[in-house]
């Protein structure tokens, strides 16, 4: 055992990073992300110039993924795809995880009347699947890229709130908090020093697999064409426009769809991998 | 007593269970009209079996809970009327090191970060070589600075918790069960630096336990509490106890030493639950002595020099 | 001779955490098995009772003898079936080792009905008797109360009767009494030693309290780091200890008239089994080592005035005792 040099969490991400299963998922996230960057340094193409003649182009040297009906190239849609798809989640990941914890620290350190209005109101929208909730905002919003930000971050705003407010409950009543009451500690730095640092390391993890969860969701609404609109390329929004041509061209349904499955399966092994390299006693067992 | 540093008078806590679903609310008096008074430099005991109240006692006394009635004063100001920012200056005097050394202490605070808390809580910047000092004092290594608390062991825990308390220079500590989760060996280690911390800072302590051995060794004064009330305060550590309960749990301690074994007595009743209390002495149902009057009425505790609640006194 | 243990030592994996344990046991006696948390005394009440696999454990050598059998070649089965009827188990938290879910009597009643094969009115008759003479009060009410209901106290004598319903012989109570409060420790304590004078049972009593081995044991087993120290009757154990360590866990409890200041305890930790030191495992922290303590592993050598110790120092007045 190491003296002085463990921390819990600083140096998680690089301890994930040391297992196959991290090396993998963090490999493709980071290709996945530096693509949705760089798009336009890393095609000649545009993702909304049109070119009729050309569409429903197999994959060829010059399309490597083929192209879409209105003859776009599809790896430069996909690319573009990205973009929105990356950002729209991570975005509305970040809105509820934010007004999660917010929430949920309020309601689980405070408690009395507010935590039981959050409470009535976190269950309330818990018994209604995430898809139908988003959909209904979109419904309110309209479609568009804000909108389906606002919606999906909603729509897992319970969870957060919840998990958030179940940590603060039980660290609220660990020894330290009180020692710390016993030395004059305040609400605040109760709060901000004890209890949200220490709910932190589990609401990281829902986010990272919330944030898989949110591309699918992203993806579906894009498919009803409730997400961006066109010319914006989504990934639910390329799979919609495939399915006219299942059968003429199907890589245009099938490659956006692989592109959504194996980034959603590359963040959900990566939680699994940031699990277990922050879990303190894993860690002192391989030291 | 001329100037005494603590003053509890006629203290009370009543706790309610929480107004569930299709239940009654149940309230329960945790501390009964309990006084005590604590000179400086005293090693004041407060002894009784789980339940007896002495924790809540501890956190009373500390204004880390509202009194349900009675009030606390510290070195001549009332406590329960300071206003939240006089109370945490107050805090600088008097602290506490808490039972449990596994949760007394942030997992994710360095040692030295621990030991620096009452400066940081405080708003007071750490004197330099402040840490070090601390830790020495409690005979860890300044090593151990950048450690975090899962790479020490129990006793190395305690001694953080109280480094801890001691930060600032308090007058006055609580000890709650400082030792009651450690190996004999450690406790020994842990009384022994308490008792030579007491000596060399001239603190005056509140220690509560369940050991009536331990505390007859080490304080200068003990109350025996039983569901909540004082019944007895042993005026030196040696008296010979005057109330039954006090000499059940007398008995009920056992030395190190085959010749002095005990003859245990029948205690058959259990103990009553603090929400139903019997009408008259708590003890009643488990007392030798016990006659139809303690049945029905309730003792006071006695005036004088070695006070007992107990119409039929050893 | 009802048990007999020689050189007992228990593996788990690659580490071995108890080595060179011996000693015995006879109807009527109370054997006091001592030490701090990480000495060893739980790993040997498993291997008492036979529960060793459990924990992935075994027994690379030494003999068990239970009433002239060796247990440690035996079979699970047959482990089992001296479990409970002949040897019963008392655990230390009386919380978990009732079944929350099930009543009480019913509970006691499944040990002497799957022992003794009693029916289903001769094992309840047997039960609430146990109770009563456990002074359980309205025994027969209480078969039909669920754990949560009763004290810890009671609880921890329902696992009691619950051991003596199968009519056994020997009975290990780990830390019988260290999850209770001293009045109903007492109460426990007073039962227990009741239970071995009146019905000639032999009992092992783990315990890290030295108070209550003076109290209640004849004969005493001090481990240390996995190791015997020493083993001796009570009396002489308590009046002349010869191993340091002895000496030192009886200075730990506080007594009648003790000076202030005159409580130490014993300097550093146990060391934990990844990092024991050479020689006598407890020299780091002896005030009496010496020359070879360090590197030679003390035999265990018999003393005159009866028992033993591993020593290369023991302290004075035993040699010629």
């Amino acid at each position: 055992m190491k003296v002085g040099t463990f921390d819990t969490r600083s140096g998680a991400i690089a301890r994930a990073l040391a297992t196959p299963k991290g090396v993998i998922a963090g490999g493709w996230l980071f290709l996945v992300v530096f693509v949705a960057i760089f798009a336009p340094y890393l095609t000649p193409y545009d993702y909304d110039i049109q070119n009729l003649p050309n569409a429903f182009a197999p994959p060829s040297a010059a399309h490597w993924l083929g192209t879409d009906e209105f003859g776009r190239d599809l790896l430069t849609r996909i690319m573009y795809g990205a973009r929105t798809s990356l950002s729209v989640s991570s975005v509305a990941i970040g809105i509820s995880v934010f007004c999660g914890m917010c929430l949920g620290a309020a309601a689980g350190f405070f408690g009395g009347w507010f935590d039981r209005a959050v409470t009535v109101a976190v269950d309330l929208t818990w018994s209604f699947p995430e898809i139908l909730v988003a959909l209904i905002l979109v419904a309110i919003m309209g479609p568009g890229v804000t909108g389906t930000m606002i919606a999906i971050g909603v729509a897992y705003l319970a969870q957060f709130t919840r998990l958030t407010r179940a940590q603060i409950m039980a660290i609220k009543s660990e020894t330290f908090v009180e020692a710390s009451r016993s030395l004059g500690a305040g609400h605040g730095y109760i709060l901000f020093r004890h209890l949200l640092p220490n709910a932190l390391t589990p609401v990281i993890v829902a986010a990272m697999l919330a944030t898989g969860d949110a591309i699918i969701l992203e993806a579906t609404l894009g498919f009803f064409g409730l997400g961006a609109q066109p010319p914006t390329p989504s990934w639910g929004a390329l799979m919609s426009s495939g399915t006219a041509q299942l059968f003429k061209a199907p890589w245009i349904i099938i490659l956006p769809g692989v592109a959504v499955a194996v980034t959603v399966f590359a963040i959900n092994l990566f939680g699994d991998a940031l699990v277990r390299a922050l879990d303190v006693r894993a860690g002192l067992r391989e030291a | 007593m001329p100037d005494p540093l603590l003053r509890l008078q006629n203290l009370s806590k009543r706790f309610e269970t929480p107004n569930g679903f299709l239940k009654k609310p149940r309230s329960m008096l945790a501390v009964r009209d309990v006084s005590l008074s604590i000179a400086r430099g005293e090693v004041v005991g407060v002894v009784g079996e789980s339940g007896c109240g002495k924790s809540t006692l501890a956190r009373l006394a500390l204004c880390l809970l509202e009194p349900s009635g009675g009030s606390v004063s510290f070195d001549g100001a009332d406590l329960t009327g300071l206003r939240a920012r006089e109370l945490r200056r107050m805090r600088q005097r008097m602290t506490m090191v808490f039972q449990d050394p596994y949760s007394s202490l942030d997992p994710r605070y360095r040692i030295a970060d621990a030991v620096a808390e009452p400066f940081a809580v405080q708003g007071l910047p750490v004197p330099a070589g402040r840490i070090a000092e601390l830790l020495s004092k409690v005979g860890l290594p300044a090593s151990m600075a950048d450690s975090y608390p899962h790479q020490l062991s129990g006793g190395q825990r305690q001694r953080v918790g109280i480094a801890r308390a001691l930060a600032l220079n308090p007058d006055f500590v609580v000890l709650d069960e400082p030792t009651a989760s450690l190996d004999v060996s450690i406790q020994a280690q842990i009384i022994a630096l308490i008792q030579g911390l007491q000596a060399d800072l001239g603190l005056t302590y509140l220690f509560i336990s369940h050991d009536l051995g331990l505390v007859r060794y080490f304080c200068t004064r003990i109350v025996v509490m039983y569901l909540g009330a004082v019944v007895e305060e042993l005026p030196d550590p040696q008296a010979a106890p005057r109330h039954p309960y006090t000499a059940t749990l007398l008995a009920s301690t056992f030395a190190p030493d085959p010749a002095e074994r005990k003859q245990l007595s029948e205690l058959t009743d259990e103990v009553p639950s603090a929400f139903d209390l019997p009408k008259g002495c708590a003890f009643a149902g488990r007392c030798p002595k016990v006659t139809e009057r303690c049945r029905v009425t309730v003792p006071q505790l006695s005036d004088g020099e070695h006070p007992v609640a107990c119409f039929y006194p050893l | 001779m009802l048990l007999r243990v020689e050189n007992l030592s228990v593996q788990i994996g690659s580490i071995t955490p108890l080595e060179g344990v011996n000693f015995d046991l006879d109807k009527g006696e109370i054997l006091g098995l001592v030490g701090e948390s990480g000495s060893g005394k739980s790993l040997t009440a498993l291997a008492l009772a036979g529960l060793l696999p459990l924990i992935g454990g075994r027994i690379p050598t030494g003999r068990l003898l239970f009433d002239g059998a060796d247990m440690v070649p035996m079979s699970r089965s047959q482990l089992r079936a001296l479990r409970g009827r002949k040897i019963a188990f008392v655990t230390q938290n009386p919380m978990t080792a009732l079944d929350p879910v099930q009543r009480i009597g019913d509970q006691v009643d499944f040990v002497s009905r799957t022992h003794l094969g009693l029916g289903r009115k001769a094992a309840r008759a047997r039960t609430v008797e146990l109770l009563t003479q456990l002074r359980i009060p309205q025994a027969d009410t209480i078969c039909n109360a669920y754990p949560h209901q009763l004290s810890g106290g009671m609880k921890q004598r329902i696992v009691i009767a619950m051991a003596l319903s199968g009519d056994p012989e020997l009975i290990i109570a780990d830390e019988p009494t260290t999850a209770l409060d001293v009045t109903v420790q007492a109460q426990i304590i007073q039962i227990l030693t009741t239970l071995v004078r009146e019905r000639g049972l032999a009992l092992v009593l783990i315990t890290h309290d030295m108070g209550v081995v003076a109290q209640a044991c004849d004969k005493v087993v001090v481990l240390y780091a996995g190791r015997l120290a020493e083993q001796r009757q009570v009396n002489a154990l308590f009046g002349r200890p010869a191993h340091p360590y002895s000496a030192a866990l009886i200075g730990c409890i506080p007594r009648e008239g003790m000076a202030p200041g005159s409580l130490v305890g014993i300097p550093g930790a146990v060391p934990s089994v990844a990092s024991y030191p050479t020689g006598c495992r407890f020299h780091p922290r002896c005030t009496n080592a010496g020359a070879g303590c360090s590197d030679i592993v003390p035999e265990l050598r018999s003393l005159d005035a009866g028992g033993a110790v591993a020593c290369h120092y023991p302290l004075p007045g035993i040699e010629n005792a």
